[in-house]
C-alpha cells in the first residue's frame, strides 16, 4: 500500500507506510532496529559481553538460575525461528521489516539468556556456548512453552501469538529487571524496552484486524482461539520458579497473570473482542514435553550445524 | 520544443492556454538543461523531460524489485544458519533489503507511479529485476558469496548513483550504500571463516565463489557497445560510469580481496592492462544472461511465484488496514462535526 502525496521525499518515508505501526521507525527498539549488520557502539550487554563475563568467571549462574534462563532463552529462540520465516513473505514490506525486527530482538534476548545459562551447564563446572545449547540439545532438553512453538499460520494467528507473548514478556521482564541476579536483571532491563514496542505492534494489529473488514475480524477471532489454549502454561509456577522467586532471583509466573489479563483485556475490549473461552492445554514444555511442532523446528534449525560438528562459522 | 515534452496538458485548450503550456515547457527545459550542465539536482516538483521521467521510473522500480526479489535467496538460509550470531546478521541483512525496497519504491512514487502499480507489474512478470537473483542459493557458503560478490557489485554500481541527478534517487542511494558495505563485509567474513575452516568448508566456499563470480560480473549489464540505455543515462547524470568501466573496477577489487580469503576467482584471464590501466577478465556468457533475463533461469518461476504468494496471501491484511484507516478518518470527522 502506498501513501500518495506523502512521498515527495523518499528518505522520509521509510517504515511509515499507512499500515506500518512504527516498530521499524528510527525511534524503535534498541540496536536491532538499526541495520544489525552494523556494530552498535556503547551497547553494554551484547551476548558477546555476557559470554566474556561467563568465561572469565565474573558471571556464574546457580544451577537453578541456569535452568530458569534456559526457559526464557528457549522461548525467545523458538519464537525468533518462527518469526524469521516471515521475512520476504509478509503481507506488506513494512511488515517484513517489523516482524524481522521483532524476531531479531527475540533472537538477541535468546542469545543472552542462553549464553548466561550455559555458564552452569558445561561438563565439570565448565560452560556451554549459546550455539552448543541451540544446536546440539535434543528436543526433550528444550524448555520452551508450547505457545512459542505454535505455527505462524496466517498473519492473524501470528499476531495473536505476538499479542499474548509480548504482553506476557513485558510483565515478566519489567519485574525481572529488579532481579537479585545481576545478569538476569541486566538482560531483562534491556529486553523490556524492546518488548514494549512488540506490545504496541501487536496491539495495533489486533485493533486493525478486528476493526477492519469482516474477513479480517473473523480471522483475528480465529487466531486468538487457536493460541489461547497455550496461555495458561505461561503462568504456571513449579518448584524451580517458586524457589527462585523466594530468593528474589526470578518472577513467579502466577504473579503476573492479573496484569496480563487486565492489559490484554483492555485491548480486546477496545477491539470489541471477547477473551476466548478455550479450555487450557496441559503444556509441559518446561519439563521437556513439547508440542508436535518443535521437532520440525529443531530439525531445520540444527541441520547444518550438526552436519559439521565442531566446525566454526 | 518536442511535442512529447508537453506535460500535464489537458485535451482541450484554448490557443492562449496552449501557448502558456508551451512556454512552461520551454522554461522547464531551460532549467533542466541548466541543472544538467551544473551537475546539480532535479526534484520531484521540477519540470523534467518525459523521457527522463520514464527512464528513471524504469531504473528505480527495477532497482526496488531487485531488492525485494533479492531477499529470497538469502531468506532461504535464515532458518538453517549454523550459528545464532550468523542467524542474527543474516536476518538483519535480509530485512535491510526490504528497507532498501521501501526507500526505492518511495523514490519511484515521486515520479508518479504507485507502489501497488509497480508491485502488480512485478507479479505479472512485466517488470524486470536483477537477473542474479534467479540463481539458487545452494549452500551456506552462498550467503558469503552473495554478500561478498553480489552486494559488492551492487556497491560498485550504486556508489556513483548517490550523485544521480534525480534528488530522491540519489538520497535513497546514500542510505542504501551505507548498509550495503556492511552487507559486503559480512559476506566476506562468512567466506573468510569457511576458508579457514575444515577442508570441506573451504571447498564449500570455493564452490560458491565459482558459481557466483560470472553472474556477479554480469550484474553491471551488457558490454558498452551493446547497452542502449547507458548513453542516455550518462547524459542525464544518472549513470556516471559505463558498464565495462564499473565491471573492470569491480574485478580489480575482487582480485585483491580474494587473496586475503585464500580462495581463487574462476577466471584465468584476469589481468591488469598496463596500457589502458584497467582490469580485464575472461569472456562472459552473455547468452546465458539473456536466457535468464528472458525468464529461462534456474529460479525465475519460483521467485515470482513466491512474491505473488506473499502478495496474494497478504491482500486481506492490506484491505483490512485500509478499511480500518478509513473508519478512523470517518470517526474523526463525526467527532469534529
Ligand atoms: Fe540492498
Ligand atoms: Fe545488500
Amino acid at each position: 500500500m502506498s501513501t500518495p502525496g506523502a512521498n515527495t521525499e523518499a528518505t522520509e518515508t521509510h517504515g511509515h507506510g499507512d499500515i506500518s505501526t512504527g516498530v521499524a521507525a528510527p525511534t524503535g527498539s534498541g540496536d536491532s532496529n538499526a541495520s544489525a549488520t552494523r556494530i552498535t557502539p556503547g551497547n553494554a550487554l551484547r551476548p558477546e559481553d555476557i559470554a566474556l563475563e561467563v568465561r572469565s568467571g565474573l558471571a556464574k549462574p546457580t544451577e537453578d538460575v541456569a535452568e530458569y534462563a534456559l526457559r526464557l532463552g528457549d522461548d525467545a529462540l523458538i519464537l525468533a525461528q518462527r518469526l524469521g520465516h516471515w521475512i520476504s513473505r509478509a503481507p506488506e514490506l513494512e511488515e517484513d521489516v517489523a516482524l524481522g525486527n521483532i524476531g531479531l530482538d527475540q533472537l538477541g534476548h535468546a542469545r543472552s539468556f542462553l549464553t548466561y545459562a550455559g555458564g552452569a551447564l558445561g561438563e565439570n563446572g565448565g560452560a556451554k556456548t549459546e550455539d552448543e545449547l541451540a544446536y546440539f540439545r535434543r528436543e526433550h532438553e528444550f524448555r520452551s512453552a508450547h505457545l512459542f512453538e505454535q505455527p505462524n499460520s496466517d498473519f492473524a494467528v501470528t499476531i495473536a501469538r505476538q499479542f499474548v507473548v509480548s504482553y506476557y514478556q513485558f510483565e515478566l521482564y519489567r519485574r525481572l529487571a529488579e532481579s537479585k541476579d545481576a545478569t538476569l536483571a541486566a538482560i531483562a532491563a534491556k529486553a523490556v524496552k524492546e518488548v514494549d514496542y512488540h506490545r504496541d505492534h501487536s496491539a495495533q494489529w489486533v485493533l486493525r484486524l478486528a476493526g477492519g473488514t469482516d474477513e479480517s475480524r473473523k480471522r483475528m477471532i480465529h487466531g486468538l482461539k487457536l493460541v489461547w489454549p497455550y496461555v495458561g502454561e505461561l503462568f504456571e509456577d513449579d518448584a524451580l520458579v517458586t524457589r527462585l522467586a523466594e530468593s528474589g532471583a526470578a518472577v513467579a509466573p502466577s504473579s503476573i497473570r492479573e496484569d496480563f489479563d487486565r492489559l490484554t483485556g483492555e485491548i480486546l475490549a477496545e477491539a470489541e473482542l471477547e477473551v476466548p473461552d478455550m479450555p487450557a492445554a496441559p503444556g509441559g514444555g518446561r519439563q521437556g514435553k513439547h508440542s508436535e511442532h518443535l521437532g520440525y523446528i529443531l530439525a531445520e534449525m540444527q541441520v547444518l550445524a550438526r552436519e559439521y560438528p565442531g566446525a566454526s562459522w | 520544443m518536442a511535442v512529447q515534452n508537453l506535460q500535464s496538458v489537458p485535451a482541450e485548450l484554448s490557443p492562449e492556454e496552449l501557448e502558456a503550456a508551451a512556454q512552461r515547457d520551454a522554461d522547464g527545459q531551460a532549467n533542466f538543461d541548466r541543472v544538467m550542465a551544473e551537475d546539480s539536482r532535479i526534484e520531484p516538483r521540477d519540470w523534467m523531460p518525459a523521457d527522463y521521467r520514464k527512464s528513471l521510473l524504469r531504473q528505480i522500480s527495477q532497482h526496488a524489485h531487485s531488492e525485494i526479489i533479492g531477499m529470497q535467496p538469502e531468506a532461504n538460509w535464515i532458518s538453517r544458519a549454523p550459528s545464532l550470531k550468523r542467524k542474527a546478521i543474516l536476518m538483519a541483512k535480509v530485512q535491510d533489503e526490504a528497507g532498501h525496497g521501501l526507500y526505492l519504491y518511495s523514490a519511484a512514487e515521486t515520479l508518479g507511479q504507485s507502489r501497488d502499480e509497480m508491485m502488480d507489474a512485478l507479479i505479472a512478470g512485466k517488470a524486470r529485476y536483477s537477473s542474479i537473483f534467479n540463481y539458487p542459493a545452494r549452500t551456506w557458503a552462498d550467503m558469503g558469496a552473495i554478500g561478498w560478490l553480489v552486494d559488492g557489485a551492487a556497491i560498485c554500481n550504486q556508489v556513483p548513483l548517490c550523485r544521480a541527478s534525480y534528488g530522491p534517487y540519489g538520497r535513497a542511494m546514500v542510505r542504501v550504500c551505507k548498509e550495503e558495505s556492511f552487507h559486503q563485509r559480512q559476506g566476506f567474513e562468512i567466506l573468510l571463516e569457511l576458508a579457514n575452516g575444515t577442508a570441506e568448508q573451504k571447498q564449500m566456499a570455493q564452490d560458491a565463489v565459482n558459481r557466483w563470480y560470472a553472474p556477479a560480473l554480469m550484474m553491471f549489464g551488457p558490454p558498452d557497445d551493446d547497452s542502449p540505455n547507458s548513453r542516455e543515462s550518462m547524459a542525464w547524470n544518472i549513470k556516471r560510469f559505463s558498464n565495462d568501466e564499473l565491471r573492470s573496477r569491480f574485478v580489480g577489487m575482487m582480485v585483491e580481496q580474494v587473496r586475503v580469503l585464500g580462495l581463487t576467482l574462476p577466471d584465468s584471464e584476469i589481468r591488469f592492462n598496463e596500457d589502458t590501466k584497467k582490469w580485464e577478465h575472461g569472456p562472459l556468457d552473455w547468452n546465458e544472461f539473456k536466457e535468464v533475463l528472458a525468464g529461462r533461469g534456474p529460479c525465475n518461476a519460483q521467485r515470482l511465484e513466491r512474491r505473488r504468494e506473499a502478495h496474494d496471501d497478504g491482500a486481506w491484511v492490506r484491505e483490512s488496514a485500509a478499511a480500518y484507516a478509513a473508519k478512523q478518518v470517518n470517526k474523526q470527522k463525526e467527532y469534529a462535526a
